[in-house]
């Protein structure tokens, strides 16, 4: 709701032309200018066939219905009428109506074909750019790094994709065709009429001006009560969706009769608002139709006058009636673009502001290729000092190395920066001082891709994808096969519960991995390393207590996982300590301790009391 | 009640402006129809020698009769429309109550934006059925069998072909609505997906950027937007045709109107003015004919909500708040459990509880996660029904005292606070609506919030959520805290609600509750011995049955649980000591 309003806000200022976004938002149209300018040539097309129909009666009835006893053809009908009869076609009255009606069908065809020619051609270019918008910032969402993510809700993040992108579509689709189509419409009948007769097609243009004016007030008064009605409906949204989420709340306070007084206020405040918006409905469409009814007695006296004085034929009167319908839709639709144009102007802008924001930690193309690394040697982290905000440190001067097939435990306090070492390693963030170094190379002069590979990462927290369980293992990398999925899973043991599933493998996944248990979460989160296979494992154990039969099946899997692998484990466990090479403690951001298992329990220090607070519990079970 | 019963329930409410609205519809039918008369007329008249004068009288009818016409439309959507906001209005309003008496059991299977939709969206289809879709069936029966009639005076033959277009149009209207907004439905669904897909990739960006997985993403993401691209193309060639046939079809009669009624000016039979009438008609009858096909798919959409609606409605709440007898004043608030054993799905939660408090004694309850605590706590809320017989205040079972009483002396903090996007004073005064501004503050300052509250603009009256600030986990605790103690509840429930606390504001919480604990009967949930260590009596939970009870001292002696607990959090204390 916070951005919806804040988008409405923004749009006030927002101006509904702006030369430097528009040529930008051409840009997108390059790949497709052919069939861009296709379309607007269908446009003029199109609303030729679509003004024809009426002039063709007008001549029919002029040359060959003749009303009228004793009158002649006059103006456009003589003329035409005189090119016909000079190139040799007279048609007795009959087949001259024949041919003017299969004339007109002929435009009503042509017409269809064009029309839908142009609304294929030109909505499907919309989906095209929008497809190549969503590309790009999706693209470069997928650059930008994590800390980005730390400081951007991802509500905020989605709109961009998704409805600042739409608002874009209108732009493309409804907005510069339709306004190149009511305007060539409206210019079509401007000349038609003047050509047929300028004295009367002046008169009916006098009640332009008041269509315009109406609509313009219809269309402002209609935008104020619909923010008005949106903003109040998002009010009602908000409220429901509190008072669902916390209707227990609500019931154990016995504040159901006070509650209901509160929605009731919202629901008056949005009712009055639609019944406010119903004024500009029930105004304007009766408005409109008054003009144009003046529109039609101003034809009636001053074109029937004509008539009688014999300066305008019958078939003009008719065809002036039919034109006076017309001509006041495309003024009234224009007058809404104005709108789409806004949106538009204001969409595109938060757009190119997210696509130019800058990637600020870059790969480097630098060294080693994928190919060039087989295996890790070392890792080794060099006086690094770490902080998310200012100097706010949350690694203090960090130094250890780890060697290819150690096993190094993590252990301290939450916050004491255990998980910042692991996204450090990962180049999710950059230190500030120090250096890292990866077989005695500098990460910064790493391939993102070749570094990554080096790691697979088990978190704490497991996140879940939705799609079926050998997806969420393989993150549906196409280069993990089906069955090295299979055998990940079996080797964690997660190959037990997975083949309980109705599906097995393919037993999709819900919204965040509801049904799974805590125990089977892991295990999966252990098969979707073991299928990556990565020279080193960055385990973060969770601490949630499971029972003792999927703790056991958790602590074999660990055992798999660890053997035989280079290793960082922020630890809980006893036995994955116990058998680490090194143990770093971890306390306030600093390394205050490290050592074995054995040597740390000798020393009387942090170690030492942590293990009693944590790990007794495990020694007793 | 059947959901069509339910609708004719509110529109019998909106009777007689329905009524009202329904005449207004005849009158601007009937104006409307009196124009393409006066024109054709007018055009008559032309064939005759005619003054200027005898033309503008026929222009001034004209715009009288579109005046009449304009002022009815105006009463008619006014009165129609207002009514059925009235009825949405009505409707919502009931639906909100009903839903606040439905069991909280009921929520946990219901997802909130589903009954959010209903709420609004389904409503709105409603609300369409019964404005709108009533109001232009009625004026475009009218209309067409108005003009129908008129057609069918000037040339019987001629009002007969224009009739074949009726159900032609009304047929490819409803056709291509439908398909229109079932296809346009999948497409947004199907964009719904994609949204999703889009949220996990941001929410997910670290697992992706550690498994290298951002090409794969993109690749995926691609391929979702090219189905949606496809999905798009469908509804684009529906429209595309739709639009343009319309426009042909209309076209065509059109010119079959021309056709025939040119052939019979020349023959004499008819009359060029009766002509321009005829077809001054056919173009009045296009508009509702067109409406006649989107009306049916609004009443189907209507129906439709009108049952998802209904759905909701048949649910009755399985104990009403004001069922059983009252308990006389006054109420000491003695809690007595006796033999306690309850099942959740099946699965045993608590087994055997057998437990005494007497008015102005504090129990402390403490026990691993999933041992119960909460359960036994809901139990005494009555927000889940306890088995009859099992607990007693002042000696009577629960079960037979009227819910709203019960909870009227109850002041529960429960596990997570929630708390409401208001002002913090509004949210404290939720507790009792007749609190004064000193009552509240007083409870704000017994909960520890004051030195908080003057760091907020606004202090107490600062808005909190997503229009206000952001409250830390304790300070929503402690909000919740005073909303429960400016009940002054008989008995006082706290559900663990201090775990987001500091362990120095905690004790200073705790100390200022010791006066607030006379005379009530207070229970403590609590991971921290801190918060239990002064009650008279202490109960551990394990797996649903309480396997140590007595005083704080005489629990640490016994070296259990409670002991271990204990230990543990001495040590973690120390450790914060340590810089």
């Amino acid at each position: 709701m916070a951005d919806s309003i804040e988008r409405h806000e923004e749009e006030k200022g927002a101006k509904a032309f702006d030369p430097h976004l528009t040529m930008r938002l051409l840009k997108y149209l390059r790949p497709y200018r052919v069939r861009a300018t296709f379309a607007v040539v269908l446009v003029i097309v199109s609303s030729l066939f679509e003004i024809a129909g009426p002039a063709i009666t007008a001549v029919a009835i002029d040359l060959y219905v003749k009303p009228l006893r004793g009158s002649h053809p006059l103006g456009v009908s003589a003329t035409i009428g005189g090119w016909l009869a000079a190139h040799g076609f007279n048609f007795d009255p009959l087949t001259g109506i024949n041919v003017a009606a299969t004339l007109y069908v002929a435009t009503l065809v042509g017409g269809f074909a064009v029309l839908y020619t142009q609304m294929v051609l030109m909505n499907l270019m919309g989906q095209y750019v929008m497809y190549d918008m969503r590309k790009q910032i999706f693209g470069h969402l997928q650059r930008l790094d994590v800390q980005f993510f730390d400081r951007n809700p991802v509500g905020r993040l989605m709109t961009r994709v998704t409805t600042d992108v739409d608002a874009l579509n209108d732009l493309f689709t409804a907005g510069f065709v339709a306004i190149f189509g009511d305007i060539f419409v409206l210019a079509g009948i401007v000349v038609v009429l003047f050509w047929m007769n300028w004295r009367l097609a002046l008169v009916l243009f006098s009640i332009t001006p008041f269509i315009v004016l109406v609509s313009i007030w219809f269309r402002r008064g209609a935008r104020v009560t619909y923010r008005q009605v949106r903003a109040r409906i998002a009010a009602i949204n908000a409220f429901l969706q509190e008072h669902i989420s916390g209707m227990a709340t609500v019931q154990l306070f016995n504040r159901e009769a006070k509650e209901a007084e509160k929605f009731d206020e919202l629901n008056v405040r949005h009712r009055d608002a639609n019944i406010d918006s119903i004024f500009y409905y029930a105004v304007f469409y009766p408005v409109i139709g008054l003009i144009e009814t003046v529109g039609i007695a101003l034809i009636v006296w001053y074109g029937g006058g004509q008539v009688i004085q014999g300066t305008l034929s019958v078939g003009a009167l008719v065809a002036f009636f039919q034109y006076a319908q017309r001509f006041y839709e495309p003024i009234s639709d224009l007058s809404e673009k104005y709108n789409i144009l806004q949106a538009a102007m204001a969409a595109s802008e938060r757009v190119f502001k997210l696509l130019d924001t800058p990637v600020k930690i870059e790969s480097s193309a630098l060294r080693p290729r994928a190919s060039e690394v087989q295996s890790l040697d070392t890792i080794e982290f060099r006086n690094v000092w770490f902080a998310y905000n200012d100097e706010e440190w949350v690694l203090k001067n960090v130094s250890f190395r780890v060697n290819r097939g150690e096993r190094i435990a993590l252990v301290g306090h939450t916050g004491a920066g255990k998980t910042t070492v692991t996204a450090l390693l990962l180049r999710f963030y950059e230190a500030q001082r120090g250096d890292i170094l990866i077989n005695g190379i500098n990460i910064r002069d790493w391939d993102f891709m070749t570094l990554r590979r080096l790691f697979a990462i088990v978190q704490q927290d497991f996140f879940i994808f939705t799609g079926d369980v050998a997806q969420n293992i393989s993150l549906g990398d196409p280069t993990i096969s089906g069955e090295r999925i299979r055998s990940a899973a079996l080797r964690v043991q997660a190959d037990r519960f997975i083949s309980r599933l109705p599906d097995t493998y393919k037993a999709p996944v819900r919204e965040r991995g509801a049904g799974f248990s805590v125990g089977e979460k892991q295990l999966l989160s252990f098969a979707r390393a073991l299928a990556f296979d990565p020279p080193v494992l960055i385990l973060d154990e969770a601490t949630s207590s499971i029972d003792t039969e999927t703790e056991r099946l958790i602590q074999e899997a660990i055992e798999t996982l660890l053997s035989g692998r280079t290793s960082i484990v922020i630890a809980h466990r006893l036995s994955t300590i116990r058998s680490a090479d090194c143990i770093l403690v971890f306390h306030h951001g600093e390394i205050r301790e490290r050592g074995t298992h054995e040597e740390l329990m000798a020393t009387d220090g942090l170690y030492r009391r942590l293990y009693e607070i944590q790990y007794r519990e495990a020694i007793v079970a | 009640m059947t959901p069509t019963r339910r609708l004719l329930h509110y529109f019998n409410r909106y009777k007689v402006p329905l009524i009202l609205g329904g005449l207004c519809v005849i009158g601007s039918a009937a104006f409307s129809l009196l124009k393409p008369l006066i024109i054709g007329n007018a055009v008559n008249e032309l064939a005759k020698a005619v003054t200027r004068g005898t033309l503008i009288r026929y222009g001034l009818l004209l715009i009288g009769a579109a005046a009449f016409e304009g002022l009815f439309l105006y009463l008619q959507r006014w009165i129609i429309i207002g009514a059925s906001r009235r009825v949405e209005y009505d409707m919502r309003n009931d639906f909100y109550a009903h839903l606040q008496k439905l069991p909280l059991s009921y929520y946990q299977d219901q997802r909130t934006g589903d009954l959010m939709s209903r709420a609004t969206n389904d409503l709105s289809s409603v609300r369409m059925l019964i404005g709108p879709a009533v109001m232009y069936t009625l004026s475009s029966v009218l209309v067409v069998t108005g003009a129908f009639v008129m057609m069918a005076r000037i040339d019987r033959q001629m009002a007969l072909t224009a009739l074949v277009a009726v159900p032609i149009l009304a047929t490819v209207v409803k056709f291509f609505g439908q398909r229109i907004h079932d296809r346009f439905k999948d497409v947004q669904d199907y964009f719904g997906d994609v949204s999703a897909r889009v949220q996990e990739n941001l929410s997910g960006i670290r697992v992706v950027r550690a498994f290298t997985q951002e090409q794969n993403e993109i690749e995926n993401f691609k391929r979702m937007n090219r189905i949606y691209v496809g999905k798009n193309r469908s509804v684009i060639k529906l429209s595309a045709t739709f639009y343009p046939l319309l426009h042909g079809l209309i076209g065509v009669m059109f010119v079959i109107i021309f056709f025939m009624g040119s052939r019979r000016i020349i023959t004499g039979q008819l009359s060029i003015g009766a002509f321009v009438a005829f077809q001054f008609y056919l173009g009045r009858m296009i508009w509702p004919l067109i409406a006649l096909g989107w009306v049916i798919n609004l009443f189907q959409r209507g129906m439709a909500s009108m049952l998802r609606l209904h759905e909701v409605w048949v649910v009755e709440p399985e104990v009403l708040p004001e069922e059983g007898t009252p308990l006389e004043a006054p109420i000491r608030g003695d809690l007595e459990i006796r033999h306690l054993t309850f099942s959740y799905d099946g699965r045993p939660v608590l087994k055997g509880i057998n437990l005494g408090v007497r008015h102005g004694q504090t129990i402390g309850i403490v026990g691993r996660t999933g041992s119960g605590k909460s359960t036994l706590l809901s139990l005494i809320t009555r927000t889940f029904e306890p088995p009859p017989g099992t607990i007693f205040i002042d000696g009577r079972p629960i079960d037979t005292i009227p819910q709203r009483q019960l909870r009227d002396w109850i002041g529960m903090v429960p596990q997570e606070s929630f708390l409401f996007s208001e002002s913090i004073a509004e949210n404290i005064r939720f507790g009792r609506a007749d609190a004064s501004d000193e009552e509240i503050s007083g409870s704000a300052d017994l909960a520890g919030l004051t030195d908080d509250a003057a760091t907020f603009p606004l202090g107490l009256k600062t808005v909190i959520g997503e229009r206000g600030i952001t409250l830390s986990g304790g300070q929503k605790q402690r909000t919740a805290m005073a909303r429960a103690l400016v009940r002054e509840p008989v008995i006082l429930i706290l559900d663990d609600s201090l775990s987001a606390v500091d362990t120095a504001t905690e004790e200073r919480i705790l100390r200022a509750l010791r006066g607030v604990r006379k005379g009530r009967t207070v229970l403590i949930v609590s991971h921290r011995v801190s918060s239990v260590k002064d009650a008279d009596h202490i109960i551990v939970l394990e797996e649903g049955a309480i396997v140590e009870r007595g005083t704080h001292e005489s629990l640490l002696d016994k070296g259990g649980y409670y002991a271990d607990m204990y230990r543990r959090q001495t040590i973690e204390a120390e450790l914060e000591e340590i810089a």
